[in-house]
């Protein structure tokens, strides 16, 4: 089949390029550019939520610090200040004993470490004034083995100045803190790889399922647009958007179906039926060619073949009107139709013709009915039913009825003879073009009025049925009426 | 009657004139859409026939352009185009009458003549005469040698359309448009019935018919001498 070939071919050309199809389709689906978009907003919001948190904490955190070592400073020089030195040391000395003291040392004036519980102080000179926390390094003495040092801390600290050249240093461990920073980082790192592998693990799902149904489509499209139009789309029924695509193609598919079906039948009709007038036409002006006959003659011969010709045109304008109606491919806009009034009006049109013809017309208007309409094509189709009831309807009780009533929120139109009527089993044929029955194939007209009608009253949004009404035969059309 | 013809297609408008010339009417022709506008633009037509589809310049761009140069000239539409939308787009565009391809000769001679006949009578006739027929349509009553006649409504119309184009031949589609205002093709002769059932009630009972069938193009009302 063409279509593989052209597939493979594709494919081929594309790995020759070193990009295999699949990828770039991958790629380019919508679900990528949907994954990428959740996977940024996400990652985002994530990492501005926890940056937040993490910030907050720091400084709560970094605060209560900062208020325990201003605080504790102030209380240890207020009792230098009421005691001496030594009594300082001593609680000092008694604070370190606790598990979790803080960091403590007193110096002289010339920076000479007298107590604490510091073995090394590490510091930049520099940020280290008077009315602030800064930054240190420190190692202890670890109680029980005396002569080794513990790990390296950090520690935010405080100078106090107690007089006499003594200085005193309070601090505090911040290792926890900057360990809480640390589990914060890990955990947006974590959170990050965990959310990507999830995203490609639901692109890589929803693209195989996507691709997959799209893949569906377009085979089916490709059959159909090489002639198959019997050819519908799959559906699974889940309602998805998928499902709903391809019910509304297939529904379009239906209507493309229906009218390529309606165009080949206007083509053989066209071809068949209106062949033959043409064809007689043809012939007796030939046939006035070869026999030569006189004036008189001829000119009825010519004034016969402007009247075929004539009907013919009128045949041909029915058939345009009726493909027209039936494919809705005119911009005509159905307007607020008096129906009432049309229907009163034709009546009134045609009751001369009626008695003319031996018969009576009898019409039953229910005022006040109002349709989306177009005014002409419904005087067509009333003037049609109307006609074919005159032509075919005649007995001995020549009544025809046209009747409009109301029934609930459509209008009722029907016509009605008392003639010989139709049999069950030609009443659905009757519809079709170009159809007469063998009685009427005498009378003049195409055969086209009850196809024009069932077109009309498709375009106008109504059925029509045609039903025996013993005697004779009733057209019965119900039309929507406007709101 | 001086008509100009603006139509592209020479073999119609040969046609077209010949027909017109055989009626008695002067024509002229013009094949295309500018230079029909400057003829109609430099002489005095009573009628001008314009087909839509015209090279240079299309129908409807040359009769609006005409109205709205102040010409009231009356103006028949010619055109292929049937549909309800394009009789309203060719009326719309400043035109009077509008005909549709393939169109019977009678048909257009017809109408040609009412319209320039509309162009002549400006003004407002109370009462229609046409020998001893009397219409009042103020009054709406008709009455023949003094007698009285008592007319439908739909009857009254047709009989005034008739006497106001009297002397002139009016199709059965000029009828359908005017006196019913109805658009679309009987395929029977309904509008013969009305007729006759008018000449029963008008001329039945009188020595002289005025109502006259013209075998091939409808209808008109003369008195015999007229």
């Amino acid at each position: 089949m063409s279509t593989r070939n052209t597939v493979e071919r594709r494919e081929v050309r594309s790995v020759r390029r070193g990009v295999p199809v699949r990828r770039a389709r991958l790629v380019r689906t919508t679900a990528f550019k949907l994954t990428i978009v959740y996977l940024l907003v996400f990652g985002v919001l994530a990492m501005a939520l926890i940056a937040y948190i993490s910030n907050t904490t720091k400084d709560l955190i970094d605060r209560q610090l900062e208020t325990a070592i201003v605080g504790e400073s102030a209380e240890l020089v207020a009792e230098f200040r009421r005691t001496n030195l030594f009594k300082l040391i001593s609680t000092i000395e008694r604070r370190s004993m606790r598990p979790d003291a803080n960091v403590y040392l007193i110096t002289d004036f010339s920076g000479n470490p007298i107590a604490g519980n510091v073995a090394k102080l590490i510091y930049d000179p520099g940020v280290a004034r008077g009315d602030t926390t800064f930054p240190v390094r420190y190692t202890r003495l670890v109680p029980s083995n005396r002569g080794t040092e513990t790990p390296t801390h950090r520690a935010l600290a405080r100078l106090s100045v107690l007089g006499g050249g003594y200085r005193l240093l309070v601090g505090r461990d911040v290792e926890d803190r900057i360990e809480f920073s640390a589990i914060i980082s890990r955990s947006i790192r974590g959170a990050m790889v965990v959310v990507a592998i999830l995203a490609l693990l639901s692109w890589a799902f929803i693209s195989r399922v996507v691709l997959r149904k799209v893949d569906a489509i377009g085979g089916s499209t490709r059959q159909i647009v090489a002639g198959d139009l019997t050819r519908r789309l799959p559906t699974d029924g889940s309602g998805d958007e998928f499902d709903r695509l391809a019910t509304g193609v297939n529904t379009m598919l239906d209507e493309i179906e229906r009218l390529h079906a309606g165009l080949q039948e206007v083509s053989q009709n066209i071809a068949h039926d209106l062949k033959t007038p043409l064809t007689r036409v043809r012939n007796r002006l030939d046939e006035t060619v070869r026999t030569q006959p006189g004036q008189g003659e001829r000119e009825r011969v010519l004034a016969a073949a402007i009247e075929e010709c004539d009907q013919l045109i009128r045949t041909f304008d029915a058939l345009l009107t009726i493909a027209r109606v039936e494919s809705h491919s005119t911009a005509v806009t159905l307007e607020r139709t008096d129906l009432s009034a049309l229907c009163a009006d034709m009546a009134e049109f045609y009751e001369p013709a009626a008695e003319d013809c031996g018969m009576r017309l009898v019409a039953d208007v229910a005022p006040g009915l109002a349709i989306p309409g177009e005014p002409t094509l419904l005087r067509t189709m009333i003037a049609n039913l109307l006609d074919n009831a005159l032509k075919y309807g005649t007995s001995d009780e020549s009544l025809v009825e046209l009747t409009l009533r109301r029934d609930g929120d459509a209008a009722i139109v029907t016509v009605r003879d008392h003639g010989p009527g139709v049999a069950e089993g030609d009443r659905a044929r009757l519809m079709d073009r170009f159809v007469r029955m063998d009685a009427a194939r005498s009378k003049p007209g195409a055969g086209l009025g009850l196809s024009m009608v069932k077109a009309i009253v498709g375009h106008h949004g109504g059925t029509v049925s045609l039903e025996d009404a013993c005697p004779g035969l009733a057209v019965r059309i119900v039309l929507p009426l406007a709101t | 009657m001086k008509v100009l013809i603006v139509e592209d297609d020479a073999d119609a408008a040969a046609y077209l004139s010949r027909g017109l010339n055989e009626a008695g009417h002067a024509s002229d022709i013009a094949g295309d859409g500018e230079c029909g506008l400057e003829m109609a633009l430099g002489s005095e037509y009573d009628v001008l026939i314009v087909d839509r589809m015209l090279p240079k310049r299309d129908g409807l761009s040359l009769i609006e352009t005409l109205r709205a140069k102040d010409r009231h000239v009356p103006i028949l539409v010619l055109s292929a185009l049937a549909q309800v939308d394009d009789r309203v787009k060719g009326l719309r565009a400043g035109g009077d009458d509008y005909l549709t391809k393939p169109y019977a000769f009678t048909e257009l001679l017809a109408r040609v003549e009412a319209l320039s006949r509309r162009k002549q009578t400006a003004e407002f006739e109370a009462v229609y005469r046409v020998g001893d027929l009397e219409l009042d349509r103020l009054s709406h009553t008709v009455s023949r040698g003094g007698q009285a006649i008592l007319l439908q409504p739909r009857e009254f119309r047709l009989l005034e359309y008739l006497m106001r184009h009297a002397g002139q031949v009016v199709t059965r589609t000029m009828l359908l448009e005017n006196v019913w205002d109805y658009h679309f093709d009987p395929q029977t002769n309904v509008i013969d019935v009305h007729i006759s059932r008018l000449r029963g009630k008008i001329d039945k009972a009188f020595a002289k018919p005025l109502v006259h069938t013209v075998r091939g193009a409808g209808y008109v009302i003369r008195t015999d001498e007229g």
